[in-house]
């Protein structure tokens, strides 16, 4: 216990992942494995879902009935199904890890879509036995959609297909094809058995073949940022900080969090979608002025003159080229309960900006099981298709490649104030 | 590649900040929970970082159930003078007149009538349309699945069921009247982030966190605090003797059991964490009944 480095702590990265797969395919077992090699799950929560009542301890994830532990909903218990996203939480030295939990059948599009929208890293399993099925195509093809920057395919249960190098590389090579047109930016395929634990956190004995990292020194040497910081700086501003105090009365700060890029006192800013300009004076934050913040820091910017600034608007740097549209063309995955359709009038949440929108026309809807696009007058809940909105006040955006802060939207129903629609702006 | 690297602990931070600030955009009136402990001392902080240099522009409110220890009326009234922040408190005065505890009644009735229906007439009382709470989603398997906006109907309850998928760092805080929202800004720290980040920042807690030698009752794998008010929880052929010892989480002192300790210091608790296999929650009474938290979290507890 001594040696505990506390050093160390102020070093590690967040990685957010998410990990997908169907009924069968060992994801229970290889989140099993994940938290109980790396002590993500404390001792009384594990003893309580072990099974057999007998046991005094815990050692492997074999021993454990996973689904008890994640399943943490009486209807989910008593229908024994997954019905939400759940996340769990687990560390090593070099890394903490967020993981996202999708159930593979029900809803899973609208499932999918909310896990993997804050994650850097997607697992999705492929069952060795069976190779690349329709489904791990409808995964993949979502994940696409959704940006997702790395995409760890695990390609599990090796154990039960002889360890067998030439079964591994036929997978991957069907996966690479596959990614290849889905827009998938960087494919990690990995051998592995949940079960045994080879290649998951150790490299056992049986694949001596393979000579790239196991998942878990994969997870924690992948870039966590990727180029977020070197892209064109974006600031939603979330409030404006007016305390009108006796030692702050004229006290003007803008509050947000930095979407991309950076800004370093002095930059020239321009507020959007009003035009003003100014330069920054000073990035105030609790622990002191910055001389510079970059990418996902939440700070407060005072700027050099006094500019109309609201909720709503974005700060960018002066003289980039960016222009305001009034409409807005998005791949659209739908989790409403109503279906969309041409005309519909719905609000749209964008960065820190609401406004009401119209359907002008549905583009094309996605069969889910060809890929095909087909004409359609409406999108029903786990449908992905794209859209196109004519919108009530002009907006700022970036394509969802180029930002997935300032590329995504939500659609609410203003009747339910539900949330009922992911858009991803192309 | 990226140049810049924000660690763990300053990714939770900002995304933290992001929502707290979020719910003083969207909502009207809205108030923060304060509990007293450990994870109210972050939430708290994390508060005054989001608004820096202004004052907290909404009031922590305390619902009190008259059991929480002495040390934390204590430590409440000088930290929330210290920071400048405006508290309220509020009980249940008419269960408390009655004589409600644990003991006779039972834990369920008990947290029922202090924490659950003492909240949600304060809530009601201030009229709040969005009340903060440092619930974490690695405490409890109902709370794993709970949204960072997480909507109550007009008595206050959750339908888990029924939850709005949270997309990006794009939260829906659109109620109708009678509504509100319980949001967990820190729904993603576990309780080693809790205490690192206590460490790295110098937070003031409790002083019932650090270990000393405390006068407690050992009764199985358990230990409970004996003191004055407290005499009667001896069983026959029980003594109290003195225990290094420390609280992990605190709550209502006749609810709330302490684990053997030495770890007095930040840096000692951050090392005694991190090298802890069992959680923080069996500790607590309230969590070990069939399903519990989910019931209750159902009927408007956090």
């Amino acid at each position: 216990m001594s040696e505990f480095n506390f050093e160390l702590t102020k070093e590690i990265e967040l990685l957010r992942l998410v990990t997908v797969g169907s009924v069968d395919d060992g994801k229970s077992t290889l989140i099993g494995r994940l938290l109980v090699d790396t002590k993500g799950a404390f001792e009384d929560q594990l003893m309580a879902v072990r099974k057999k009542k007998g046991l005094t301890h815990v050692s492997s994830a074999a021993e454990i009935d996973l689904a008890m532990l994640t399943d943490g909903l009486s209807a989910e218990r008593e229908q024994g199904i997954t019905i939400d996203v759940a996340y769990r939480y687990f560390a090593t030295p070099k890394r903490k890890f967020i993981m996202a939990d999708c159930p593979g059948h029900e809803q899973y599009t609208r499932n999918m879509v909310t896990g993997s929208s804050t994650a850097n890293a997607a697992i999705i399993l492929v069952d060795a036995r069976h190779g690349v099925l329709p489904q791990t195509k409808r995964h993949t093809h979502i994940l696409g959609l959704l940006g997702m920057p790395h995409l760890i395919v695990a390609i599990n249960k090796m154990d039960l297909a002889d360890y067998d190098e030439a079964t591994f590389e036929r997978i991957k090579a069907d996966m690479k094809d596959y990614c290849a047109k889905q827009g998938v930016k960087d494919l990690i395929c990995i051998p592995m058995s949940a079960l045994t634990g080879d290649m998951v956190t150790v490299r056992g004995d049986k694949m001596d073949w393979y000579k790239g990292d196991t998942l878990l020194e994969t997870l924690e040497s992948m870039s966590v940022l990727d180029d977020l910081d070197q892209k064109a700086f974006r600031m939603p501003v979330q409030l404006v900080n007016r305390p009108q105090t006796a030692d702050l009365p004229d006290y003007r700060g803008f509050m947000g969090t930095i979407a991309s890029g950076t800004v370093k006192v002095g930059d020239a800013l321009m507020a959007v979608p009003s035009g003003k300009t100014s330069t920054v004076k000073d990035i105030v934050t609790f622990d002191g002025k910055l001389e510079e913040a970059f990418a996902l820091q939440s700070i407060t910017l005072t700027l050099n003159d006094e500019i109309d600034v609201s909720r709503g608007d974005m700060l960018i740097h002066d003289g980039e080229a960016i222009e305001t549209k009034k409409m807005l063309t998005a791949n659209m995955c739908w989790i409403g309960d109503e279906a969309l359709e041409n005309r519909n009038k719905y609000i749209i949440k964008h960065a820190s900006s609401e406004l009401k929108v119209m359907v002008d026309h549905i583009d094309y809807k996605t069969d889910i099981h060809t890929l095909n696009h087909e004409s359609s007058d409406r999108l029903e809940m786990n449908d992905i298709g794209q859209v196109t909105f004519k919108l009530q006040q002009p907006l700022i955006f970036d394509t969802y490649a180029d930002n997935r802060t300032t590329g995504s939207f939500i659609v609410i129903d203003s009747f339910t104030n539900n949330t009922v629609g992911a858009g991803m702006i192309v | 590649m990226s140049q810049h690297k924000l660690t763990q602990l300053k990714a939770l931070e900002a995304e933290s900040i992001h929502i707290i600030r979020e719910v003083v955009a969207q909502f009207r009136n809205p108030v923060m929970l304060y509990s007293v402990g450990k994870d109210s001392s972050v939430l708290v902080h994390l508060a005054r970082k989001a608004f820096y240099p202004a004052p907290l522009p909404f009031s922590l409110l305390h619902v009190d159930t008259g059991y929480k220890f002495k040390e934390m009326y204590k430590f409440r009234d000088d930290f929330c003078e210290e920071i400048g922040a405006d508290l309220i408190v509020r009980s249940n005065e008419d269960a408390i007149a009655k004589g409600m505890n644990p003991k006779e009644f039972g834990v369920a009735r008990c947290c029922g009538a202090l924490k659950t229906k003492g909240l949600l007439d304060a809530l009601e009382e201030g009229g709040y349309d969005a009340a903060f709470g440092g619930a974490r989603r690695d405490e409890e398997r109902s709370r794993a699945k709970e949204r960072v906006f997480s909507m109550r109907d007009e008595f206050g309850q959750w339908d888990p069921k029924n939850q709005r998928p949270e997309l990006w760092s794009l939260y829906n805080g659109r109620i109708h009247d009678g509504e509100s929202v319980r949001v967990f800004p820190i729904s993603n720290w576990t309780e080693m982030d809790i205490w690192s980040y206590i460490r790295d920042e110098a937070i003031p807690i409790v002083p019932l966190y650090f270990a000393k030698e405390r006068p407690m009752i050992e009764r199985g794998n358990m230990l409970i605090p004996y003191y004055e008010a407290n005499k009667d929880q001896l069983l026959e052929g029980e003594k109290p003797t003195m225990v290094m010892s420390r609280f992990r989480t605190l709550g209502c002192s006749p609810c709330t059991g302490a684990v053997r300790s030495d770890a007095t210091n930040m840096d000692e608790i951050v090392i005694e964490a991190a090298a802890s296999r069992r959680s923080e929650r069996e500790t607590r009474i309230i969590d070990h009944g069939s399903n519990s938290m989910e019931d209750k979290k159902k009927e408007g507890y956090f």
